[in-house]
């Protein structure tokens, strides 16, 4: 259970606003984690380093906000080994299918009002709370 | 020069990944969970990120290329189908499932628990099995 944080949520969410202009304004490049990552999986002559460069980013931001955060950067995992295996498997492979994730489609696909991007979160969305209901509800897994 | 603009573009979404605590699984969980206790954080994440994303890029329409590559590199596709809606769907499930995407299961391998590794290394794994599939070419 988490309480609503709508002030640090939004400074959060202009945040990754400003990573995705910046990435778009000097590299001419979508903020899509699932294209990024994929894309190191299959190299290109040129087209690797900057991939590396921003998820190493991603670490080095929440190691920043580690030694400035008011409280202590925690993580909670309430599920199995076997159901984080099977997620991470899911995410990984559906991201790529479906070209994109929370941020490629979610973040700068609605950003530019496409209407694959806009269909796909709908539709992620509403897998995910569906899966959250079933799981949760009516299986009663996790806490 | 575009490497490092990547690595600042990186740290910066993975500062707003950990002020927003987007990183927390729990948080995730805790906005899909429509039914328990209702946590509307990551709307405004998204709503926040998107505002300040749409107008950067409209700002961004008067330029023909960006200032360090010869174009920029959108997608130009506007078609919905099968593979999109079935991709989303799988993603969704997974999501679902233990509450991360993957850009806060990068990030968060900087906290140093086990889970994070395991669920990122799934992730790789799914991501590479997609190439496997005739899509994947």
């Amino acid at each position: 259970m988490t309480s609503f944080t709508p002030v640090s949520a939004s400074l959060g969410g202009a945040l990754i606003g400003l990573s995705a202009v910046l990435l778009m304004v000097f590299n001419g490049r979508i903020a899509g984690i699932a294209g990024i990552a994929g894309g190191v999986l299959r190299p290109a002559a040129g087209d690797t380093a900057w991939r590396i460069a921003f998820m190493a980013g991603l670490v080095v931001g929440v190691l920043i906000w580690r030694g400035f955060a008011p409280s202590p950067v925690v993580l909670h995992f309430d599920v199995s080994w076997l159901h984080l295996v099977l997620g991470g498997v899911l995410v990984g492979f559906g991201s790529r299918l479906g070209n994109g994730c929370t941020s490629g489609h979610g973040v700068c696909g609605l950003a530019r009002l496409s209407p694959r991007s806009i269909a796909a979160t709908f539709v992620f969305v509403a897998v995910a709370v569906a899966t959250v209901f079933v799981t949760r509800h009516l299986l009663g897994q996790g806490s | 020069m575009a490497t490092l603009v990547a690595l600042i573009s990186g740290i910066l979404f993975g500062l707003g990944l950990a002020v927003s605590a987007m990183i927390d699984p729990a948080k995730v969980i805790g906005f899909l969970d429509v039914a328990g206790a209702w946590d509307p954080s990551l709307a405004f994440v998204l709503a926040a990120a998107v505002g300040v994303t749409a107008v950067g890029y409209a700002l961004l329409k008067k330029r023909d290329k960006p200032v360090l590559e010869s174009k920029f590199r959108i997608p130009s596709r506007r078609d919905i189908d099968a593979p999109l809606l079935i991709g989303a769907a799988v993603f969704g499930v997974g999501w679902g499932l233990v509450g991360l995407c993957p850009g806060p299961a990068i990030a968060g391998l900087a906290v140093g628990l086990r889970e994070s590794v395991v669920f990122a290394a799934a992730m790789v794994a799914g991501m590479a099995l997609y190439r496997f599939t005739p899509f994947g070419k």
